[in-house]
């Protein structure tokens, strides 16, 4: 873009914002509310509201943060630590993977995109379909900055004000479940044939029953990998891959 | 916990996270071309991970005790049917998200 005038830049700046910011209004309540939730659990546990504000910067995975700030308490625990972010985290290889194609081509946006790819980015991200004059690179920036700027935001207004804020927000958290239902929704309507939805249901209820809450993601993952691995032909053969 | 052990245990679990989201951008590089089976997965992975993500949202719900889960589900069906009928995506949220509320609030 050499050839842009500064002016013609920043208009192309406002036209992505513009389109980006609608698509992040689930999440700015979703993510104002449980940021606040964990801002104000480090402050309960006596932490400044630096450390969320910090972790919110750095690290921008919110299970990861809340299972951090419950390590920050106990012993010094280098390789348990590496070890646990490494299982809580795995998912976004899958999410790296499907984000091959799309951030292909993104130039210096490319690093922070895959930077920012938590699970609300990358879904957003990868359902969004922003129309074609726009710069979709750009446009999928702006969804990723955004979110993590709503995550800083709750993250340290929570440490800061600590249980001073009292309102009934009890069910808010819903959000995140209902932005969900949606794209899982939207991705359904698109596809002619559904084994991979199905598969990726069925993997989940599965391990979730089989091995509980807090340790289900991973055989989920390779539950996953095995059965799309072994009904490759069928779901080729059936067509419909966006 | 020091100063310094806190700050290396944040460091840690950034490290962990960047890994995580980094490594499939550096094993898989736009100057190779990506083995097919990989451009498979990356096309049939995302409709099984959205899936998984609504599981992982309803992972804390329990079937046995409390609502049974009553609550999630009738904001569930709320949410596709709001869906289905008008294909407007903060609709859809905003509506299933203050009815499930309205539920837990003063319902449940």
């Amino acid at each position: 873009m050499q050839t842009a005038t500064p002016q013609r830049k920043n208009s192309k700046s406002l036209q992505a914002l513009k389109l980006a910011f609608p698509k992040t209004i689930p999440i700015l309540a979703g993510f104002l509310f449980l940021g606040m939730s964990y801002g104000i659990l480090m402050n309960v546990n006596g932490f400044s509201f630096l450390y969320p504000l910090l972790m919110s910067v750095t690290i921008f995975g919110g299970s990861l943060e809340f299972v951090c700030a419950s390590l920050l308490l106990g012993a010094f625990a280098p390789v348990q630590t590496l070890l646990m972010a490494l299982m809580i985290q795995a998912r976004h290889l899958f999410y790296g993977i499907s984000m091959l194609e799309k951030y292909k081509g993104t130039g210096w946006k490319k690093f922070y995109l895959i930077f920012g790819m938590c699970d609300e980015s990358f879904s957003v991200n990868y359902a969004a379909q922003f129309p074609k004059e726009a710069d979709e690179g750009l446009c999928m920036f702006f969804v990723t900055l955004l979110n993590q700027l709503y995550w800083i935001a709750g993250a340290t207004l929570g440490g800061l004000l600590g249980e001073v804020i009292s309102f009934n927000t009890k069910g808010l958290d819903f959000v995140m479940t209902a932005m969900f239902v949606v794209i899982f929704l939207e991705q359904w309507l698109k596809e002619k044939k559904h084994y991979t939805a199905l598969i990726g249901v069925a993997a989940s209820v599965f391990c979730l029953l089989l091995f509980g809450r807090d340790s289900f993601l991973i055989p989920t993952m390779l539950c996953m990998l095995m059965l799309l691995a072994a009904f490759r032909k069928p779901i080729e053969k059936a067509g419909g891959l966006s | 916990m020091t100063l310094s052990q806190q700050l290396i245990t944040i460091l840690i679990c950034a490290l962990a996270t960047m890994a995580t989201r980094f490594l499939p951008f550096l094993i898989f590089s736009s100057r190779r071309e990506t083995p097919s089976f990989v451009q498979y997965l990356g096309k049939a992975l995302p409709a099984a991970l959205f899936g998984m993500l609504v599981v992982y949202c309803l992972k804390d719900v329990s079937l046995l005790s409390g609502s049974h889960g009553l609550p999630e589900l009738m904001a569930i069906l709320l949410v596709a049917g709001l869906h289905l009928w008008k294909r407007q995506m903060l609709l859809s949220i905003a509506g299933g998200t203050i009815f499930y509320m309205l539920l837990v609030q003063l319902v449940f």
